[in-house]
């Protein structure tokens, strides 16, 4: 894509977040898609785009009244939204719509109007997984990462560190979850869900959703909120089933799309103010810190370790306290983008100073999918 | 409750054929040697469709693996390890460990296994792997 092109003009989250038993998955979308047009001061009628995951784009348009020239119903897990926004800024450069609304709205905890979580027994993964007893996430996302562990010396107090150092941001955050500190005790204490991981260092299930709408550079100054440029993109897909992963010690999808991003932005790894990396469990900061290349393989639990990633560190890293501490609905790259775009206007809980550069990374599925976007404020 | 079962397509019949027939059947790319899971009637390194189906050795190490703590349904009460196995002729499989204790104690990574065939229905039998002298 062409760099700072298209921008981010609406930005909002759903109303309420965490236990919201009386809203539906779709009354979810449409929640957070009334927020984010009443922060670009926009009507349904002035999208002509329409972008989700989850439900499909149709089911969106509909139910908001919009009659778009756009659809993108890309649908690979909590990182959907990273390609959408990869998507959008690609369509509206070649005029396939001018303004576009991206929505996610999940009834993770409360599964009010949410469907279920089967795979046919005819699919590779009802093939070739499910008669093995795997459940929900806990027991598939986490399945490469022993190989991991035993490959580069990560212990477990490593894989709760993460979770403790993203507390400490949580504690800055209003909205978050949880924001009481814990310690590596506290975590190693925890509940076992799928040794070696226990229960804080799972992510939350909660309900909510978020909402962006995306227009061109030269129309974003007429928006009444700051402009949050797109400056780079990426997006890959790996495999749907977590045990044909490439290499259990990193993440193609995360290769690819982080190179992609970066080479688009034009930026290096020290240009990067702000990062969020989609945290549904405590390793996944680790594979992300060395699959985009901020470590060498191995070296992301000291840089976490050596406070790097913590509150005064060089790279504030899931500052909104993460999946792990904020809220997780299901599919969580959503509120990563959110917080980038708060970093980007100066608008977030625990702002970044001078922050100029934040990238929000994402994966889908159980390492199925990628997605990155890198943000800017400067035009 | 009856545990969960796959179910064979024609692309994967002669794997789950195998299976009940006491054979782990992998397949072969006649044209560039690269065997491969799961199964289909191309070669992913090549694209070649001149396949094979063989009789894979059963054997690997022990790749990767959780321990469930909370048992699905199906699956009895007690934990129980999602494992991964890579062969020894490559591919990695998920799969159960079987006959040892499902414990981080006694699942060591890297240690060998072999396939043990556990009958299901009169078509289906499932490849799990038990530990193996090396
Ligand atoms: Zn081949």
């Amino acid at each position: 894509m062409k760099q700072n092109s298209v921008a981010v003009v609406g930005a909002a989250e759903t109303t309420k977040m965490g236990k919201i038993p009386d809203v539906s998955v779709i009354g979810l979308h449409a929640d957070a898609a009334l927020n984010a047009m009443a922060d670009a001061g926009l009507k349904p009628s002035d999208i002509d785009g329409v972008a989700t995951a989850g439900i499909s784009p149709v089911e969106l348009a509909h139910y908001l009244g919009i009659k778009p020239t756009y659809a993108d119903g890309t649908s690979v897990g909590g990182c959907s939204f990273m390609l959408h926004v990869r998507h959008a800024a690609a369509a509206i450069n070649a005029g396939l719509a001018k303004t576009i609304l991206i929505t996610h709205g999940e009834s993770g905890r409360s599964r009010v109007g949410a469907g279920g979580f089967g795979r046919a027994p005819s699919s590779l993964m009802g093939q070739f997984e499910m008669p093995y007893g795997v459940t929900s996430p806990p027991t598939m996302f986490t399945v490469p990462v022993l190989r991991y562990m035993k490959t580069y010396g990560v212990t477990e107090e490593d894989l709760a560190n993460v979770a403790v150092v993203q507390r400490e941001w949580a504690a800055l955050n209003p909205r978050a979850s949880f924001k009481d500190p814990i310690t590596v005790d506290d975590v190693l204490n925890s509940p076992m869900i799928a040794w070696p991981f226990r229960m804080l260092m799972c992510c939350l299930v909660t309900d909510g959703g978020g909402a962006l709408i995306l227009t061109s550079a030269d129309r974003a100054r007429d928006f009444p909120q700051k402009p949050v440029y797109v400056l780079g993109t990426g997006e890959s897909v790996e495999t749907p089933m977590v045990s044909q992963m490439y290499d259990f010690t990193s993440s193609t999808a995360f290769k690819i799309s982080g190179k992609k991003a970066f080479d688009e932005a034009g930026i290096t790894h020290a240009d990067v103010d702000h990062l969020m990396i989609y945290d549904a469990f405590a390793h996944l900061p680790l594979y992300g810190l060395e699959d985009l290349g901020f470590c060498k393989p191995g070296e992301a639990k000291d840089f976490i370790r050596e406070r790097n990633t913590a509150i005064g560190g060089k790279l504030p890293l899931n500052t909104n306290g993460g999946g792990l501490s904020y809220m997780h609905s299901g599919m969580y790259g959503m509120y990563a983008l959110q917080e980038s775009v708060r970093q980007m206007r100066g608008t977030a809980a625990a702002q970044v100073k001078d922050a100029r550069i934040s990238i929000a990374h994402g994966v889908g599925g159980m390492f199925a999918a990628s997605g990155t976007i890198v943000f800017t404020n400067r035009s | 409750m009856a545990r969960i079962l796959p179910e064979p397509t024609p692309e994967t019949r002669h794997f789950w054929d195998g299976c009940r027939d006491g054979e782990l059947r992998l397949q072969r790319c006649t044209d560039c040697n690269h065997t491969y899971f799961p199964p289909r009637a191309f070669c992913p390194s090549c694209a070649s469709r001149k396949v094979e189906v063989y009789a894979a050795s059963g054997r690997g190490v022990l790749w990767s693996y959780v321990i469930n703590h909370r048992p699905r349904q199906d699956m009895g009460t007690e934990p129980y390890a999602i494992a991964v196995v890579k062969l020894d002729e490559g591919p990695t499989m998920m799969t159960n460990i079987v006959g040892c204790p499902q414990t981080p104690e006694a699942l060591v990574l890297d240690m060998p296994v072999k396939v043990r065939f556990e009958k299901q229905t009169d078509d289906i039998s499932l490849p799990l792997f038990e530990p193996a002298q090396s």
